[in-house]
């Protein structure tokens, strides 16, 4: 589905990725961890193709296409989706605004028929409840005022509203408290099957409790360390990133 | 910042192909000569077949404006010098009498206002079924083209009811007691310099009265047309709401494509007695000119109105995006004591266009309230200006304003101002003012591409997002067209 090939990423003439591989089948949950700083959001922004990185080598491929070379709006309708770490506001737009034109510029470059008020409010009033969220938030201004904990389930919400192939979630679990972590993450695993992938970025091994992964890796440094089974979530839960040389302190 | 140079890149090439409205009609046309004199101060007064008062307060304020200077040195704005001699003053389209029906009308203005999506006809039709279910509510509608008013509809329908709604040539004959009343009292004739020319030369434009506690059924509306070439356009508008009376009133216009810069000159004139209501709405479309800023039209417009009673209500809703040059403060006078005036606006300037726009309260009665909702998007080169005044008079006891100014720059070649005067002459007054200024930021671009939306889109949408405030001051029917023009299209939103 997407094959990352030494990945190099800069910003403002500072190398932040320094050498990404990374495979992802159809089907599969990958998790990345690592310290702050280690480039996890860095890889997640220029896989979703924001402005101001330098690709200086490597390449990415998804579903055989050239991701690199796509507008971020033709990747949005390729079926990459991100959940942002910190989801933006948009004062005025109301979040069904926001999803209904969303909704409707993606079914338009892939070709397929918009959605009525009355089709795409039946859509989104499902999975609103299913995140148990009020129709309340729906009419309110995207992110405007939504606590930290409600903009991750506003992320979810997009997501199961988008459906998309190949999900990104940054840090989706911060903020969340136990009881929205559970939702979230069943509103997470609802969407798995096999034609689609995640890419799940995490500081807690408490989130692939709910989300188990298929595969672990560690960002550091810009690379990808070390990768194995979600036992090394545990160990790293265990150990920190000590192992790679890291000072906790920083 | 690449992405927000190609931003105001893509505003800019839309923005010109949006101005769909650049066709001219070929129709024929009976033309003043050019230039500016008493004889032709006589002669549009003769071709209205006016009576002498009216000639004789038109010959009044051409000799004061003669004596008046442009008003070029506090607005900001720069242009070259007008050559006021060098444009037809009269222009209008070939028709033996006023039309008495809209099969008289002649086809091709017909079609012009089809094309505006304006079907005068269809309108009628349509709106009467709908109407007659009790679904939609119908609007009557004032075509003016040009110097002159082509057809009115729904007026037998108002007519019932008691509501003139006709041109203000019309009027002169069939209501003369009432225009002569009010005509000039709410901005008289040595007003400014472009109120005082359109005293002097103004052509048509539309007349209404609502009597004694009627409320208007319909929305009316006028649609304003330039045409001619090298024709400036003076219309003049009345509107009179008896006590306890409601109306809602729109108007919309639009102009060729030309190289040349056309003048526009009105002036509208409301008075609300005690009770009484007006909502007056503009989506004002007129040519902007092209990209590296030729032609367009020089929009200089005094619009006024008079809370004359108590508990009066006078809201302005305004959205420009056209014109070159936007010279406009529509204002409130607070007399009755509980008078309310709103002023609610959205302007949006691109390319090269400049707007020096606001508005003027001034509290008179006591408790007499207002509320200023300014929202200025500033694209590619443009320059705009938010002028505002609040003033209090002694005697307003317990008078309230609030205003809220809010700018959004795309890009950083252009500008935003905001220059309030505030007043207050009484105690108990409060007067509150905030003013705010953003960009449309990287981020909320970004996030909005990542969910799919075209980069113009985004635009589009965040924009409408920052004028929502107004925007739900419109009604229903010109919501939706000012939608489209605020951002670009904005795709399926939800009704
Ligand atoms: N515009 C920029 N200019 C300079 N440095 C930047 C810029 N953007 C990001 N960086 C740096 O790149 C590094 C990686 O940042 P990134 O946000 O990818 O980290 P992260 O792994 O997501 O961290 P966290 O766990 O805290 O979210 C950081 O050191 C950050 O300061
Ligand atoms: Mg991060």
């Amino acid at each position: 589905m997407i094959e990352i090939k030494n990945l190099h990423a800069t910003v403002d003439g500072k190398e932040i990725l320094k050498g990404i591989d990374l495979t992802i089948n159809p089907g599969e949950v990958h998790a990345i961890m690592g310290p702050n700083g280690s480039g996890k959001s860095t890889l997640s922004y220029v896989l979703a193709g924001r402005d101001g990185y330098e690709i200086t080598e490597g390449s990415v491929s998804f579903f055989g296409k050239d991701l690199l070379e796509m507008e971020p709006e033709e990747r949005a309708a390729a079926g990459l989706f991100l959940a942002f770490q910190y989801p933006v506001e948009i004062p005025g737009v109301a979040n069904t605004t926001f999803l209904k034109s969303a909704l409707n510029a993606i079914r338009k470059q892939r070709g397929e028929p918009e959605l009525d008020a009355m089709q795409f409010l039946k859509l989104v009033r499902e999975k609103t409840k299913a995140l148990s969220m009020t129709d309340e938030m729906l009419k309110r201004a995207v992110n405007v005022g939504f606590s930290g904990g409600e903009k991750k389930r506003n992320e979810t919400l997009q997501m199961a509203v988008l459906q998309p192939k190949f999900a990104i979630l940054d840090e989706t679990d911060s903020g969340l408290d136990i009881d929205a972590l559970k939702i979230v993450a069943e509103g997470v695993n609802a969407l798995r099957s096999p034609e689609r992938s995640m890419l799940v970025i995490t500081h807690y091994q408490r989130l692939l409790d709910y989300i188990v992964p298929d595969h672990v890796h560690v960002l550091a440094f810009g690379k990808i360390q070390r990768s194995g089974g979600k036992e090394l979530a545990l160990e790293l839960e265990k150990n920190g990133y000590a192992e790679f040389g890291v000072n906790e302190a920083a | 910042m690449a992405a927000t140079t190609e931003t105001v890149e893509q505003v800019r090439a839309v923005t010109e192909q949006k101005y769909k409205y650049g066709f001219t009609t070929d129709i024929e046309s009976d033309v003043a000569p050019k230039g500016l004199n008493e004889d032709i101060v006589r002669f549009i007064s003769a071709k209205k077949e006016e009576p002498e008062w009216l000639l004789e307060w038109r010959l009044k304020a051409f000799r004061v404006w003669q004596e008046m200077e442009e008003p070029r040195h506090w607005a900001k704005l720069s242009f070259p010098p007008i050559d006021y001699q060098d444009a037809h003053y009269y222009a209008a389209p070939k028709m033996k009498d006023r039309p008495k029906s809209l099969d008289e009308v002649d086809p091709e203005l017909l079609k012009t206002y089809e094309k505006l999506g304006i079907p005068l006809r269809e309108q009628e039709i349509l709106a009467g079924v709908e109407g007659a279910e009790g679904k939609s509510p119908a609007i009557a509608v004032d075509a003016v083209f040009d110097s002159v008013s082509v057809a009115t509809t729904f007026k037998a329908k108002l007519e019932e009811m008691g509501i003139i709604f006709c041109a203000i040539s019309e009027a002169v004959h069939k209501c003369p007691e009432l225009v002569q009343k009010y005509l000039g009292s709410v901005v008289p004739y040595t007003d400014n310099f472009y109120a005082t020319l359109n005293c002097a030369v103004f052509t048509d434009g539309s007349f209404v009265y609502i009597p004694k506690g009627v409320r208007c059924p319909m929305e009316l509306s006028t649609y304003f047309r330039i045409n001619q070439a090298n024709t400036g356009q003076f219309e003049r508008t009345l509107i009179i709401a008896d006590e306890g009376s409601y109306v809602s009133y729109l108007e919309g216009c639009t102009a060729p494509q030309r190289d040349e810069n056309q003048l526009h000159a009105a002036v509208v004139e409301l008075v609300a007695l005690d009770d009484a209501q007006i909502k007056y709405s503009t989506v004002q479309n007129w040519y902007p000119g092209n990209a590296e800023g030729v032609g367009g039209i020089y929009n200089f417009v005094t619009k006024r109105g008079a809370c004359r009673g108590r508990n009066s209500k006078i809201s302005w809703t305004q959205v420009e995006t056209g014109s070159a040059i936007t010279w406009k403060y529509p204002s409130c006078i607070l007399q009755g004591d509980n008078s309310v005036g709103e002023f609610y606006s959205v302007a949006i300037t691109n390319n090269f266009q400049q707007a020096d726009t606001g508005t003027k309260m001034i509290h008179i009665g006591k408790n007499t309230r207002s509320t200023i909702v300014s929202k200025g998007i500033s694209a590619g080169r443009a320059q705009q200006t938010y002028r505002g005044l609040v003033k209090i008079l002694p005697k307003a006891e317990g008078a309230r304003n609030h205003t809220q100014c809010d700018s959004l720059l795309i890009g950083d070649q252009c500008g935003a101002h905001t220059v309030p005067y505030i007043e207050n002459r009484n105690r108990t007054a409060r007067v509150e003012h905030e003013a705010t200024t953003a960009k449309i930021s990287e981020d909320q671009l970004f996030y909005c591409r990542q969910r799919g939306l075209s980069e113009e889109d985004a635009v589009s949408l965040i924009v409408n997002g920052f004028c929502k405030e107004v925007l739900k001051e419109l009604p229903m029917e010109f919501a939706v067209e000012a939608q489209k023009l605020v951002g670009i299209s904005l795709e399926g939103s939800v009704g």
